[in-house]
């Protein structure tokens, strides 16, 4: 879960971005990509609590003379209230429109004017809010922050249009995009009851009734110190992080109590269910399997880590047992993969996904994959194959270092998931410690398609491909 | 290699890097047109290995890692003429077996030691890029070396990659972004090589051969159209061996075609494809100004201002922020090695398509005649001397701006030079260049649904 909306500003990027030519027909999957970068111990990271309960974590990273600041709110698409789908995300736009002390787009303009770069993001789970900016600068935005944690003004003016905008970009990431329709379609069918079910972006039927006493209302009971977490990664240390935030977002008083997250859970889920999406502009089809598995927070210990190497064994990759299986040895495919996403508060997803070559069915695909699995199941993985998965991950955990906004994101991400900083820091210890008992035990378990959704995308629903 | 990057985009976009994997498509150089980084610029050294091979490394010891990216001039624009795509497979094949290991074995090894390698064709330029722990470092220089000088070409691996290129281009045509940006191009530059699709089309790439696959290996991967950039764990002695041991075995010179200078076509003409989508999308363009020329740094900041992607660009607060008639509204300079362009895109509803055309046409129009006001001059110095730290935090980002510095022929103290050359443009200047750059037309392609009534060109 935790499909994450990147942004309230949709702009260019920083850097050239070199594209892996495995992601190119990784078509089927939106919103399941999600976090695919694994951060590792990074070597001395803090974290502390404020007298008004905010959390502050501290990444050192003293390379570049830069920080990334960064709010998460412990508060996303599945807390809003049944009815008022996308207001999580409708109010990270909003809050971009000035507070009474920094009134319309100061902040924005401060960051602009100090060479600084600043975006937004929202998920099921969590809001985010961050500036990258020269590191003189870091009490300036803690400030800014600090002030719109509860300073927020906003009048009609500023909600309609920005409504408008929402709805462009509800027609730009999903109405446009039969991929992203899919994917919606199949969350509804996974979630028989928690409201991971309903989009980030929200229903567009719901999307157009939001108006400005929603948001502030929903700001008023979300936006509290005691909820939000801070991330500081870059050329900072802990002490001045520490003077700097209680002198900032240590003068916010708490406004709202903020209890247990406690959200309906699933059912016991019994019957495999199937969802086809046609559109006469599909070219390409492709099949897709979402199955409902605990998160990283809900996992028992180890089993999330069990879970990461299983869907990095089955679809990471040339060589894994998807890729290599259906689109090398038995030519059924242009592309195969797996993915898990496990950074959730409360559900993981494990997908499994093909692209069938021109003239191979979408059955023919899924009975490959079915099969793949199936020999997963009841035979395990082998030690050697066992380790080179291992090693891969643990890798990327040396990778991430290299980024200090990668590495905010990571703890971001997990502590307003409800994991600790300790959980983050372990998790290559987590993967060593990983065994093919593990792994087999895990796609024993979880890989149980009656708590599963498969996706069909195809151009029409023409009896060949029509799946019943 | 915009098709790749855009059938990813329609993949992820509800996912972690949307926006920002969403504009990457072809300006990669924008970050390092504008900056100021005091702590690099002294760190940059040019390290030219006994046979002649030069690199410019950053020596970064505090993280294990070891990031190498290198382009070779000539890219998509070397692809023989009615064989479009050609270095687009070539650079997906490079990592698909070499020597002695067959593709499997080849995945294996790299995947073993964790090491990331990467091609990619563009107009221009192909682009490589090598990640290793350093650890792995010498392991990762061999396979380096095998995929860029005996890579195989086997039949089923090209098969393979060719019939992912394929089903990437029959998605792009019901695709509103790509149907947009390719009509755009192959408008803008008709009968030229920059006319063609990076990715090749549905006609051309069935018709290239491994014969062409190793032909265009042979001519553009070459030594004298090489730059190299490294950063990471890693000295420069060192690094004068490894540039041997690499490189060293390409051929000296490459057997480039020449490529005519060109200028973009079709300034003024709107062109409307009719497609079932309900949300209309736009691009718009015109000509724009060289790496080379005087007045770039000026265009630079000028662009900024109109539309370079910040929350108080001209075009994001009248479009967005006022009208709320779009998400997304942003333009960028782009410079090619024989032309440059200025070119921007956006989407809105379809029954307000004519409205947003209209405004984004007047406001160009309007910045054209009176330029940036004082203020907004003022700022977009200040933000573009002052952002450039951001791109130098990564030992990626920094290998990226080493190369494109050197395919700039920027000079090895750009960076240093950097702010006095922001600081040297006056108002004057800026506002003459906005006339230059903003007042020759536009060209606009606009990919929709009942649009008729907003075309001045009938298709």
């Amino acid at each position: 879960m935790c499909d994450v909306l990147w942004g309230v500003l949709l702009t260019k990027p920083a850097e050239a971005i070199l594209v892996p030519k495995m992601m190119m027909l990784v078509l089927a999957l939106a919103g399941t990509v999600a976090f695919a970068i694994r951060a590792g111990a990074a070597p001395t990271v803090t974290d502390f609590t404020l007298k008004n309960g905010l959390e502050v974590v501290v990444i050192p990273d003293h390379r570049a003379p830069v920080v990334t600041h960064m709010i998460w709110y412990k508060v996303g698409a599945a807390d809003e209230t049944p009815g008022k789908s996308g207001l999580a995300h409708f109010l990270e736009h909003l809050m971009f429109k000035g507070t009474e002390k920094n009134p319309g787009d100061t902040f924005s303009q401060d960051v602009a004017e100090i060479g600084g770069q600043e975006n937004a993001f929202t998920s099921s789970d969590y809001t985010g809010f961050f500036q990258r900016v020269p590191r003189e600068h870091l009490k300036e935005m803690m400030a800014f922050e600090a002030d719109r944690m509860t300073g927020l003004v906003l009048t009609d003016d500023v909600v309609r249009p920005e409504l408008n905008v929402v709805l462009e970009e509800q027609n730009m990431r999903v109405a446009n995009n039969p991929v992203a329709r899919l994917g919606e379609q199949m969350d509804a069918a996974l979630y028989l009851n928690h409201p991971y079910g309903r989009p980030v972006i929200g229903w567009r039927h719901e999307i157009e009734q939001l108006d400005r006493n929603d948001a502030l209302a929903f700001y008023r009971r979300f936006y509290t110190p005691n909820n939000a977490i801070v991330v500081v990664a870059g050329d900072v240390t802990a002490d001045e992080v520490k003077a700097d935030a209680e002198e900032t977002y240590g003068k916010v008083a708490p406004r709202a109590e903020i209890g247990p997250r406690n959200r309906p859970k699933e059912p016991v889920q019994e019957a495999p269910r199937t969802v086809t999406l046609a559109d006469s502009r599909i070219e390409q089809p492709s099949v897709q399997r979402n199955y409902l598995v605990p998160s990283e927070t809900t996992a028992k210990p180890g089993e999330s880590e069990a879970l990461d190497v299983l869907a990095h064994v089955l679809g990471s990759g040339a060589n894994s047992r998807l890729y290599r299986t259906l689109v090398v040895d038995k030519g059924l495919a242009l592309n195969a993969g797996a993915t898990y996403s496990g950074t959730a508060l409360d559900y993981g997803k494990l997908g499994v996904y093909g692209v069938p070559k021109p003239g191979v069915t979408l059955h023919e695909v899924e009975d490959g994959i079915d099969a793949v699995l199936a020999d997963v199941i009841a035979r395990g993985i082998p030690a050697d194959e066992l380790d080179r998965a291992k090693n891969r991950l643990i890798a990327d955990a040396v990778y991430a270092q290299d980024n200090q906004a990668t590495l905010a994101r990571w703890y971001g991400a997990a502590i307003a998931c409800g994991e600790t900083v300790d959980m983050v820091r372990a998790w290559p210890d987590q993967i060593r410690a990983v065994t093919a008992a593990a792994v087999q035990e895990a796609a024993r378990q979880w890989l149980d398609r009656r708590r599963s959704v498969t996706g069909y995308l195809v151009k029409s629903l023409q009896p060949e491909e029509k799946r019943t | 290699m915009k098709a790749i990057v855009q059938a990813i985009v329609q993949a992820v976009a509800p996912a972690l890097w949307g926006p920002r994997a969403m504009v990457a498509i072809m300006m990669p150089f924008l970050a390092l047109a504008g900056s100021s980084a005091p702590a690099l610029a002294t760190t940059i050294e040019r390290v030219v290995s006994p046979g002649g091979i030069e690199a410019w490394l950053v020596h970064e010891p505090a993280v294990p890692l070891i990031a190498v990216d290198f382009v070779f001039a000539g890219g998509a624009a070397q692809d023989p003429p009615d064989k479009a795509g050609t270095a687009s497979l070539v650079a997906a094949l490079l990592d698909e077996g070499a020597g002695d290991l067959d593709s499997k074995a080849f995945h294996d090894r790299l995947e073993r030691k964790a090491i990331e390698l990467a091609f990619q064709a563009e107009r221009d330029n192909v682009r490589g890029s090598l990640r290793t722990l350093v650890e792995n470092r010498d392991e990762a220089f061999d396979y380096l070396r095998l995929a860029l000088t005996v890579p195989r070409f086997d039949p089923a691996d090209v098969e393979i990659n060719r019939a992912q290129i394929l089903s990437v281009l029959r998605r792009a045509t019901t695709s509103p972004t790509d149907i947009a940006s390719q009509r755009w191009w192959e408008t803008a530059f008709a009968g030229h090589p920059y006319g063609r699709p990076v990715n090749g089309t549905l006609e051309s790439m069935p018709n290239i051969t491994i014969d062409d696959l190793k032909t265009y290996t042979h001519r553009v991967l070459a030594r004298d159209n090489l730059k190299i950039a490294i950063v990471g764990d890693i000295d420069a002695e060192t690094v004068k061996t490894m540039l041997d041991r690499v490189f060293g075995a390409l051929p000296g010179k490459p057997e480039l075609t020449p490529i005519a200078a060109a200028s973009p076509q079709g300034l003024g003409r709107r062109i409307v494809v009719s497609l079932d989508v309900p949300q209309t999308v736009v691009e718009f363009g015109g000509a724009g100004i060289a790496r080379k020329d005087p007045d770039f740094m000026a265009a630079y900041i000028v662009n900024h201002i109109l539309g370079g992607g910040s929350l108080s660009s001209r075009l994001y607060q009248e479009v967005r922020e006022k009208r709320g008639l779009v998400y997304s509204v942003y333009d960028s300079l782009l410079w090619l090695n024989h032309t440059a362009v200025f070119i921007g895109t956006t989407a809105t509803r379809a029954d307000r398509t004519g409205e947003t055309l209209d405004l984004i046409e007047k406001e160009i129009h309007r910045f054209a005649d009176n330029g940036p006001t004082a203020d907004e001059f003022a700022k977009a110095k200040a933000y573009l001397n002052a952002s450039f730290a951001l791109n130098l935090d990564t030992s990626s980002k920094v290998a990226s701006l080493l190369v494109q510095l050197q395919l700039d022929d920027l000079g090895i103290d750009y960076i240093a030079r950097r702010p006095a050359m922001i600081d040297a443009v006056t108002l004057d200047d800026a506002k003459r260049v906005a006339k230059r750059l903003f007042d020759g037309g536009l060209l606009v392609t606009v990919v929709g649904k009942g649009l008729a009534a907003t075309s001045t060109t009938a298709n």
